[in-house]
């Protein structure tokens, strides 16, 4: 079934912001990666079947203007929550990927009641107890996203031959993430004490081969939420929704379609 | 004409296989193949060259900083600048220079540098630079706001050299709530500052507008030339023509007795560029947010191998055809100097005489006669050219000191 979508662009805390939207139903705002994301993905295909997908490029990475003053994961989380206002959308279920979760998890911590379900893939945002988030800075635009597949096929499914445009936008993209969290390195040493007041339940989701965020990560958040539960998912790494699109979207459209 | 002396202080007592067989010579190269035993020999050994440079005949010693890599074994510039301040008479100490981003506290280091004035009567050229990019990773220092910190970190330097404290600083990159050091520059308004540079115009203009002497390192001929007429226009946007005191350049030369000799160990020089060191991802040198947007797409393709590096890999054999690197002796290095100078007309020149595995009587005799015969010679020549260092051309210490444009002279009054 092809999923019909609109591109526009809104004005946000003086710059540019570009959002995708399809499908209808429940709203999800889906917060990308740290690489940026591709503009169409069979994983946001399928949630757009049964939910109204809302897909920003955060602010200076993809299509979105760059905010010179943006520090901070928690800057971009105050921009989100400024969109979802904006398109008067009380209530929404956010799914956060990677560094998204990150920022999914300050929205969250800020207002504890304000959304639906909460859905983290393989979230930066907490040290990991054991292992580290791996540092992109020493490794090639190439083997950063590669790392993030437990099979390469799945890399090349998605990004097939890189284009050049794509290595600019990943460049692009890393700097944003030296520009938000260069120190200490995709991760907030507050955020793990503000996250017990969320009241909003939260499905957290790893690839079992994540080498980019240590599933140690997950337990954290898992303590550290009121209401939350770890899954993981066989033979997947980092990059979970490109990977495993279907099982991704099966366990979260399933997830946030509970009452 | 300045003269000085440069080294890179090149570690070169490691194990050069173990660096080939890991594939890079730098930032993550491990550290277990450092040996302080022969680092303690090569530091003591390079203070003495940096004397006998001196006694010869140096008019400057120029230093600078690397880290996480066997090329340069100055981790803190200040710490060879202090020592020179206290075993050297008469050079001038040249830091080119202090790598304003990794500094947290530029009023520290505003205070270091008025020491080693104080403590040197006088002699410091307190030059400054971004820093590379593997500097900014290996201090955990942010490459995307390298220059703003570098901009920044310079004003508040400046502002601490010359407005009398106490004073508040609230900046982007820097807030200090009392600036008021008790050292102060001996020399005035302050020492006089050098920026150093390969590729950047962006630098190359913001240089310009100061007023501060650039200092092209081995740069080809014609990409000098282009530096020379970018700065030209930035100086002339500001309201001043620039001249041989606004440019200096470095450039590799080894002299022996023989050329035989003198071209065996010039081949040392190839030793950082890849041929057995100097080897590192394109994205340590480059980290993203580092580099001028304009370049980026050129870059990326460079770094994942699609594309050749844009300042190409020359030899040894085509680098000494191009006067990028001069090996002979006296009379031969003096000749190539000579149209090295008519082509670039600098009013400072920088002379790296000694790199790698050089034994320790090569260099010194090196020295010797660099120091001794060639640059007297040079400087020599450069007078004909009516080539002025910024002393001889009582140059002004910054744009803002000048008394050839009418509104900086009505400012200052």
């Amino acid at each position: 079934m092809s999923v019909a979508w609109t591109d526009t662009v809104k004005d946000i805390a003086g710059g540019k912001l570009h959002v995708s939207r399809a499908g209808s139903g429940a709203p999800v705002l889906v917060l990308h990666h740290d690489i940026g994301t591709p503009d169409r993905l069979p994983f946001y295909d399928l949630l757009a079947e049964r939910f109204d997908v809302i897909v920003p490029h955060h602010p200076g990475w993809g299509k979105s203007e760059r905010p010179q003053w943006l520090r901070h994961p928690r800057d971009i989380a105050a921009i989100h929550s400024w969109l979802l206002a904006e398109l008067g959308l009380p209530g929404a279920s956010l799914i956060g990927l990677g560094f998204g979760g990150w920022i999914a998890a300050e929205m969250a911590s800020q207002s504890p009641t304000a959304y639906h379900r909460l859905v983290l893939v393989g979230a930066m945002g907490l040290k990991p107890p054991e292992g580290d988030i791996a540092d992109q800075s020493i490794v090639s635009y190439i083997d950063y996203p590669k790392a993030g597949f437990h099979d390469e096929a799945a890399f090349n499914r998605v990004y097939g031959d890189v284009t050049t445009d794509q290595l600019e936008g990943w460049d692009i993209a890393r700097e944003m993430s030296f520009r938000t969290a260069w120190k200490p390195y995709m991760y907030s040493q507050t955020l793990p004490h503000l996250l017990g007041g969320v009241r909003t339940p939260a499905l957290l989701i790893w690839g079992d081969d994540d080498r980019i965020v240590p599933v140690s990560a997950g337990h954290a958040y898992a303590r550290a939420f009121h209401d939350a539960m770890l899954t993981t998912i066989p033979a997947c790494g980092h990059f979970a929704e490109m990977e495993k699109p279907d099982v991704v979207a099966k366990l979260a459209a399933d997830f946030m379609s509970r009452n | 004409m300045h003269l000085m002396y440069f080294t890179e202080q090149p570690m070169a007592a490691y194990d050069a296989k173990a660096g080939l067989d890991y594939g890079a010579t730098a930032l993550t190269f491990s550290n277990s193949h450092y040996d302080p035993v022969a680092g303690s020999r090569l530091y003591n050994e390079y203070m003495e060259e940096y004397v006998l440079a001196e006694e010869c005949g140096a008019d400057g010693i120029m230093l600078n900083e690397h880290h996480n890599a066997p090329f340069c074994m100055q981790a803190r510039t200040n710490m060879f600048a202090s020592i020179l301040a206290a075993i050297t008479n008469r050079v001038k100490i040249v830091i080119l220079g202090n790598p304003l981003p990794l500094t947290e506290n530029p009023v520290q280091l505003a205070e270091e540098l008025a020491m080693i004035d104080m403590i040197s009567k006088g002699r410091l050229v307190s030059g400054f630079v971004r820093g590379g990019g593997q500097e900014q990773l290996a201090n955990g220092v942010n490459p995307a706001f390298n220059r703003e910190r570098f901009i920044e970190a310079h004003d508040l330097i400046q502002k601490t050299w010359t407005q009398p404290g106490p004073f508040r600083w609230e900046g982007t990159h820097y807030q200090q709530r009392v600036v008021n050091p008790w050292a102060l520059p001996l020399q005035q308004p302050y020492p006089r500052v050098w920026i150093p540079g390969v590729l950047s115009r962006e630098t190359v203009i913001w240089t310009a507008q100061q007023r501060y002497p650039y200092i092209a390192l081995n740069t080809s001929i014609e990409a000098t030339k282009t530096i020379h007429e970018t700065y030209d226009k930035a100086a002339a946007d500001v309201g001043y023509t620039a001249g041989p005191e606004n440019f200096g350049y470095l450039i590799r030369v080894h002299v022996q007795d023989t050329e035989e000799r003198a071209l065996e160990n010039a081949r040392q020089f190839m030793w950082m560029q890849g041929e057995f060191t100097g080897l590192a991802h394109p994205v340590w040198a480059n980290p993203s947010g580092y580099f001028s947007p304009s370049g980026r797409r050129g870059f990326v393709e460079f770094a994942v191998g699609r594309s050749k590096n844009p300042r190409g890999n020359p030899t040894f054999e085509e680098q000494v055809a191009d006067t990028m690197i001069i090996a002979g002796t006296p009379d031969q290095v003096i000749e190539r100097l000579k149209y090295l100078v008519r082509e670039t007309r600098p009013g400072i020149m920088g002379i790296w005489g000694n790199d790698g595995t050089v034994s320790k009587e090569d260099r010194r005799r090196c020295i010797q006669l660099l120091c001794g015969e060639v640059m007297p010679a040079v400087k020599a020549y450069g007078a004909e050219l009516g080539l002025k260092d910024p002393w001889e051309a009582n140059a002004p210490v910054h744009l803002r000191y000048s008394t050839d444009i009418p509104q900086q002279r009505a400012a200052a009054e």
